[in-house]
């Protein structure tokens, strides 16, 4: 395919599947600049984080400036920009009403379980568990989005459980 | 004045609950989309504004701006395009029936979307779902390609010539999104830092051109009104105010959310007007374990505080501002039994708002971020009685209303301060007295525990 986009001199982290797949997106928006979030998601989706690579990768296809794109991104605090997030995402909810039905006790035990604080990746990268507010999911309180999975009503033997199935359990 | 519960039947979650209600097939088996038919064929967009107009209906995202109102400020004539943004950011602490309407029933908010379109003659709607909603998301997804293949969707929605593209749009996990501007400019791809209005996004919104805003529920209530008319809509609710001109009453069927120490939490149909009794009693089973409500927020966190007491509330849009609230917000009820510490409760409410706010307003950054700190200390045993003046004069400074921010997430952090103090002030001073008795009266500065990290947005 002709391009018309600069090259940049690192080696590249986007693969033509992502490129097109941001591309998609073009005819959507009246703005490239729109795409910006659309296009996060899709590399976040391949490579589980989107390092400082993949911004000026994006900016390019977006044709922004750079920090345009990590302006975005670092508002959000959803994308890993350091390392890969774990084979899965899940956020364990803190707000009210599960708060009200033991989340935080819930994600402290998962915590203390896999050995890791909030937010960070159990070494085998198998998970990452990280605080959620408000899951838009209060009628199964406590709970928690695991990927794409929305597990409620989670206690300290459901969690536990949870952490085996993924292979996170006490394994840092 | 309770309302009446005996004939209470619910539309706009009639078909949940089904196996197949999500699909093409099984909504069009109930009419569905035969009542958007209807309206292409027999109805011009004025008509249709004039009809949403004539039924009050008033946007259930929080605001309660009526509708047809908002949609008649578009410019008239306008070259085009219109845009028009579906507000699926549902974060709310407490609130989930938007997402019980997109997993179960697509196709209500879809043809409601198409409707709500072709009045405001949109050509271009963006269908902005927070992150965190997989499965309504790839129902979205098999909802839309179904729309196209079947011609509802496209160069001329069932054959009548209007030109309507959905497109869905994913978030990225901030609360602030849900704000309009902050929508707005999310959409567009920048930070979502809500912007100063006006101009109102009617007159430059999205890509800077007329952009109409409205909720998921809001949407599915069009679609309600077009197939069972304006008579019905109105016959449910609670009427206007005789007494106040500039009171557009509450009609309509309202989707309630029940969570917290209930028997059985959950999303409930019933007109706009009932109890907090009637809500915790009649459908949520009481409050659970037998126990005592202490109190419950009366419609999202940032609505404020209801005392046990205070439960006769009617959830119209008038109610809970009677009851010192900031209203009926999303509707969304969280009860608390009588063994909650209201320092944890708002504890949790201002963690909350520190971790949401967009950092654009000092008094909404500085202060959400200052009330977080001082709960932290309260609640660890170093609180002083002087702290609750200062949360409340945090409370009463940081929002539109005493005009010092940009958007209304500051508003939504203060509500919380001003009633869990004002309403549960003694209970405060106690714990102040019994965790901090050497230190509770001191006055002069004192440092925080430790620095905040912002980790995240
Ligand atoms: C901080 C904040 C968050 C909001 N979040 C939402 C939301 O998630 N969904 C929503 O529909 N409205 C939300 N709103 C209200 C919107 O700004 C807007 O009033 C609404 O989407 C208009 O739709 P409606 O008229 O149909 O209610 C929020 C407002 C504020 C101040
Ligand atoms: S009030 Fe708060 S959330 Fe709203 S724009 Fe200002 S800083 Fe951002
Ligand atoms: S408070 Fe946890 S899902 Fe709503």
């Amino acid at each position: 395919m002709p391009s018309t986009e600069k090259k940049s001199n690192s080696t590249p982290v986007l693969n033509n599947e992502m490129r097109d797949e941001i591309r998609k997106y073009f005819a959507r928006y009246p703005t490239r600049q729109a795409v910006t979030l659309p296009a996060l998601h899709v590399v976040n989706k391949y490579l589980r984080h989107v390092p400082l690579q993949a911004v000026v990768e994006i900016a390019e296809l977006l044709e922004l400036s750079p920090a345009q794109v990590q302006d975005t991104l670092s508002f959000y605090g959803f994308f890993p920009q350091q390392a890969p997030h774990g084979e899965v995402r899940a956020w364990v909810c803190r707000s009210i009403s599960c708060a009200l039905r033991g989340g935080e006790e819930v994600l402290a035990h998962m915590c203390a379980k896999a050995k890791i604080q909030p937010g960070e990746t159990t070494a085998n990268g198998k998970l990452t568990l990280e605080f959620g507010e408000c899951l838009g999911a209060c009628e199964l309180a406590p709970c928690m989005l695991a990927g794409d999975q929305l597990v409620g009503h989670l206690t300290a033997e459901s969690s536990e459980e949870f952490l085996a199935s993924c292979g996170a359990l006490g394994t840092s | 004045m309770e309302i009446d519960l005996t004939n209470n039947t619910p539309v706009l979650l009639s078909r949940i609950g089904r196996p197949e209600s999500h699909t093409l097939s099984d909504y069009r088996a109930d009419g569905g989309y035969e009542g958007l038919a209807r309206v292409l064929r027999d109805m011009k967009p004025e008509d249709l504004i004039q009809l949403i107009k004539d039924s009050s209906l008033r946007g259930r995202g929080g605001a309660g701006f009526p509708t047809g109102l908002k949609w008649s400020f578009l410019p008239k004539d306008h070259p085009g395009p219109i845009y028009f943004c579906l507000n699926a950011d549902e974060s709310e602490p407490g609130t989930f029936n938007n997402r019980i309407l997109m997993e179960e029933d697509p196709h209500q908010v879809i043809e409601g979307l198409i409707l709500a379109c072709y009045a405001t003659r949109s050509v271009t709607a963006y269908y902005y779902m927070r992150y965190e909603y997989p499965r309504a998301w790839e129902r979205l997804l098999k909802a839309l390609d179904e729309c196209y293949s079947a011609g509802i969707l496209g160069k001329s929605v069932l054959g009548s010539g209007f030109c309507l593209d959905i497109f869905p749009h994913r978030g990225a996990a901030a609360y602030i999104c849900g704000e309009e501007t902050g929508l707005i400019e999310s959409l567009e791809g920048k930070r979502a830092w809500p912007r100063i209005k006006p101009p109102f996004p009617a007159v430059e919104g999205v890509f800077r051109k007329p952009t109409v805003v409205n909720n998921v529920e809001t949407v599915a209530c069009v679609k309600q009104i077009v197939d069972r008319g304006v008579d019905w809509f109105k016959s449910l609710g609670v009427p206007a105010d005789p007494k106040n001109p500039r009171d557009p009453g509450s009609y309509g069927p309202k989707l309630y959310c029940l969570s917290g120490h209930v028997e059985r939490p959950g999303c409930y149909e019933a007109p706009l007007g009932i109890t907090v009794h009637q809500l915790v009693d009649h459908f949520g089973g009481g409050v659970w374990k037998n126990r005592h409500a202490k109190a419950a927020i009366p419609g999202g966190i940032s609505m404020g505080l209801l005392k046990a007491d205070e439960f006769d509330c009617p959830l119209d849009f008038a109610g809970p501002g009677r009851y010192g609230c900031l209203g009926l917000g999303t509707a969304a009820v969280v009860v608390m039994d009588e063994t909650v510490s209201m320092v944890d409760f708002l504890h949790n409410s201002a963690r909350f708002f520190a971790h949401e706010s967009c950092g654009q307003c000092t008094p909404c950054r500085e202060g959400t971020a200052w009330a977080l700190r001082m709960l932290e200390r309260i609640r660890a045993g170093r609180g002083r009685l002087k702290d609750l003046d200062l949360l409340l004069e945090i409370g009463d400074t940081i929002g539109i209303m005493p005009g010092t921010t940009i958007c209304g997430l500051a508003d939504g952090a203060a509500w919380p301060l001003k009633n869990a103090i004002r309403k549960f002030r003694s209970e405060f001073e106690e714990y102040m007295q019994r965790t901090n008795p050497s230190g509770y009266q001191q006055t002069d500065a004192v440092p925080a525990l430790s620095s905040l990290s912002h980790g995240g947005h």
